[in-house]
């Protein structure tokens, strides 16, 4: 063990890529929250009166609320009077093509390695791209306004079709939900609003990637994804974060509504600053994802790869009221260096017939903590209802942690729940064969970790699966001797 | 190519290599044999390069180069191979992205170019053929679910292609059935030439009707007690072992008297 161990020391070298700011000018509200706080931010987005009383709503209730603290997490009180609820790239007016927008901004895209043109060029991707709060560049819009289908920032969407943001808002995931959800409506400052209308398939990925920029800013996205019957959807969220030294806030709320014969795949890559290798900086991820199978035979299928953020709290669920409804989860979670993931799913089954499959890997290095935490709820009216989860825990190093929490409710005598759960290490055996072979080590690592992981990666759309097995090398590099 | 000069190797602290002296050629197959337990497979791993083993004296020169100041992947870099014993498998990982990875890896060390994937679909159909490997047992993840018999013919596939100046076969006849054997042989008889090496590590003589050596040698508590040509395994093969080992001691205690 001894050897094992200056193995780890000597490692956590992998500095994070993504670390640097962009200057861009931007309009930042003081420090700080209270009624004025929502107010002047519905303001600033022109929103229609129905849109602050919700908001307004949102934050008398989050004022009566507790801040959760049953994860399996550990951090100091987040002071949330210290940070900023609003910060927008200022610009004139919103820019009609890629030439419109700030340099410096494409700019920050191309040290990621996102080149909008390339992507808008050769990939068919359509982005919807978020720098901080304000929606700056929005792609594609054409092709797919003459199928019906919306795309567009949540402000936009607010001014161009307030009736659906209307109808849907709230629907899936209250803003009485929890903590962080509540938080997130009465401050939210933009995300992206997506709608499919009867009878459209998406004939392309739909992208957004999202990035913390503004020093100190909390970041309250909002997405709504709306399909209506017989529709299919696939959409991806990626995310890089500059590298910061005080902890930032992430509530993103993530609600999906889908009809009958309603498809929609949500993969989400999610790479914000992890923190470095002792712990410090990085930030906190406090996300409410939910969709709603409304229909007859909709199905909604969660994919994500959490490599980043220094706390994980996301629990991407599925609502399966339809009957024959079909939920899916499929997740990769690293925690390296001091990460902590507290992440998993909920699967409720109300509907006849209804089916859910959940398929967790997580994988642990260094101190990081891991743990998947999932439900499984099969209600009295969801005869024959059928569940498959899988939980594996992958380990590298003897410092770190992995943990899982099933909770499984079943009030239907016809229902069949099936749970399976491994913990793994990875085998000197296996890293020796590949050195043998004339492997290094990370490379070792990044294949029998993608190996592990491959039954996740294959979900995802393939524009994202190269990004994500390289993401998932890069963040264990050094993590084994 | 291999020179083993005076080796002193121990495993947790008990000696198990003590004193052995080892030459290979290029050209020329070399078989160990032994009884359980006399260092044989401690050899093949610590030329390889695994951890856990203590250098405590000796030399152990490869194409010139000092062997033991290399990191493993380096010493396949330079050509060196061991098919394994009991070959482990990783789930998940494809054989061939795996067998792919390695061999652009070794080359990358040669600092020769990157192969296009044509060419090693090339390189991986014609020694496909050879052993007897249909491509679909390639797209199945790294050993995984594999039978005894494949495993060993997916090592010398593995070595086909990757193509090493010396490979250490570490007991690869062990558990075949005699259908496997041949075509295992058959895999490594064409891969015999001039300018590669084998060192064969087994227990039976069995191996050595279908893969010819240049020498044997017979080990014994770490040390190479006698060496011969391809006779000395049938001769093995007719008193056992007890016979050659109780005249090496005679000879030990005749010398020490």
């Amino acid at each position: 063990m001894g050897a094992d161990k200056d193995l780890l020391s000597s490692s956590l070298s992998q500095d994070y890529a993504y670390g640097f700011s962009s200057e861009i000018e931007t309009e930042t509200l003081a420090a700080g929250l209270d009624e004025s706080v929502v107010r002047l931010i519905s303001e600033k987005k022109g929103e229609p009166p129905w849109l602050l009383a919700w908001r307004l709503d949102a934050y008398a209730k989050w004022l009566d609320m507790e801040e959760p603290r049953w994860a399996k997490l550990s951090f100091p009180p987040i002071d949330y009077q210290k940070m900023i609820y609003y910060a927008s790239p200022k610009q004139k007016k919103g820019p009609k093509s890629l030439d419109e927008v700030d340099p410096a901004l494409l700019e920050t895209f191309n040290k990621l390695g996102i080149p909008l043109r390339e992507q808008e060029a050769l990939s068919g991707v359509a982005m919807d791209v978020v720098l901080d709060s304000s929606s700056v560049a929005t792609t594609f819009k054409k092709t797919l306004s003459d199928l019906g289908i919306i795309f567009c920032s949540f402000g936009e969407a607010v001014q161009t079709h307030p009736e659906l943001v209307r109808k849907y808002l709230g629907r899936v995931v209250p803003s009485s939900d929890n903590y962080f959800a509540a938080l997130n409506s009465a401050v939210f400052s933009d995300g992206s609003f997506c709608y499919i209308p009867k009878g459209v398939r998406c004939p392309m990925e739909l992208s957004t990637y999202f990035r913390i920029n503004a020093m100190n800013t909390g970041q309250f996205e909002r997405t709504l994804i709306v399909a209506e019957d017989e529709t299919y959807v696939s959409y991806l969220e990626g995310c890089t974060a500059p590298r910061r030294d005080e902890n930032q806030l992430h509530a993103a709320v993530v609600e999906i509504y889908a009809a009958r014969d309603a498809e929609v795949k949500y993969s989400t890559v999610q790479n914000w600053y992890p923190g470095d290798k002792d712990g410090k900086g990085g930030i906190y991820n406090f996300v409410t994802k939910r969709g709603l199978c409304a229909g007859t035979r909709a199905k909604i299928s969660w994919t994500q790869v959490e490599t980043g953020s220094a706390i994980t709290w996301k629990y991407p669920s599925c609502i399966l009221k339809g009957d024959h409804s079909v939920g899916e989860f499929y997740s990769v979670a690293i925690s390296n260096h001091h990460q902590q993931a507290d992440t998993g799913t909920k699967m409720i089954h109300i509907g006849k017939d209804t089916r859910s499959r959940v398929v967790s890997k997580g994988i642990s290095a260094g101190q990081g903590q891991n743990t998947y935490r999932g439900q499984v709820q099969i209600l009295p009216s969801a005869a024959g209802a059928r569940n498959f989860s899988q939980c594996d825990s992958l380990l590298l190093g003897s410092s770190c942690g992995a943990h899982t929490f099933p909770y499984i409710d079943v009030s239907n005598p016809t229902a069949v729940v099936e749970h399976e759960a491994t913990t793994s290490k990875i085998g000197e055996e296996q890293i020796f064969y590949c050195h043998q072979r004339g492997i290094d080590t990370e490379n070792a690592v990044a294949l029998i970790v993608n190996g592990y992981a491959k039954e996740v990666l294959k979900q995802l759309p393939m524009e994202f699966t190269v990004e994500a097995q390289k993401l998932l090398g890069l963040s264990l590099e050094g993590s084994v001797g | 190519m291999l020179s083993i000069k005076d080796l002193h190797v121990s495993a947790e602290d008990k000696p198990i290599l003590k004193g052995l002296n080892l030459s290979v050629n290029a050209g020329e197959v070399h078989a160990i044999m032994g009884p359980n337990g006399s260092g044989k497979s401690t050899m093949a791993s610590f030329l390889a390069g695994r951890e856990g083993y203590h250098l405590l004296r000796g030399k152990v020169q490869f194409k010139g180069k000092d062997l033991l100041s290399l990191a493993p992947e380096e010493r396949a870099g330079e050509g060196l191979f061991l098919a394994f014993q009991y070959p482990v498998e990783i789930p998940g990982l494809g054989s061939l992205q795996f067998l792919k990875t390695a061999l652009q890896e070794i080359r990358k060390y040669r600092a020769q170019e990157k192969l296009k994937t044509t060419e090693f679909m090339k390189i991986v159909h014609q020694h496909a053929e050879t052993m007897g490997i249909a491509m679909e047992m390639l797209t199945r993840p790294l050993n995984e679910g594999f039978s005894g018999g494949e495993k060993k013919r997916h090592e010398i596939f593995q070595m086909a292609v990757l193509s090493p100046s010396l490979s250490i076969l570490d007991e690869t006849d062990s558990g075949l059935d005699i259908d496997a054997l041949r075509t295992v042989a058959k895999g490594v008889n064409a891969l015999r030439a001039k300018k590669n090496a084998m060192i064969l590590i087994t227990h039976y003589q069995r191996l050595l009707d279908y893969i010819v050596p240049d020498k044997v040698h017979i080990l014994f508590e770490g040390q190479i007690i006698k060496s011969g040509s391809k006779l000395l395994a049938q001769e093995l093969e007719k008193k056992g072992y007890e016979e050659l080992i109780a005249s090496y001691q005679k000879k030990l205690s005749d010398t020490s008297a």
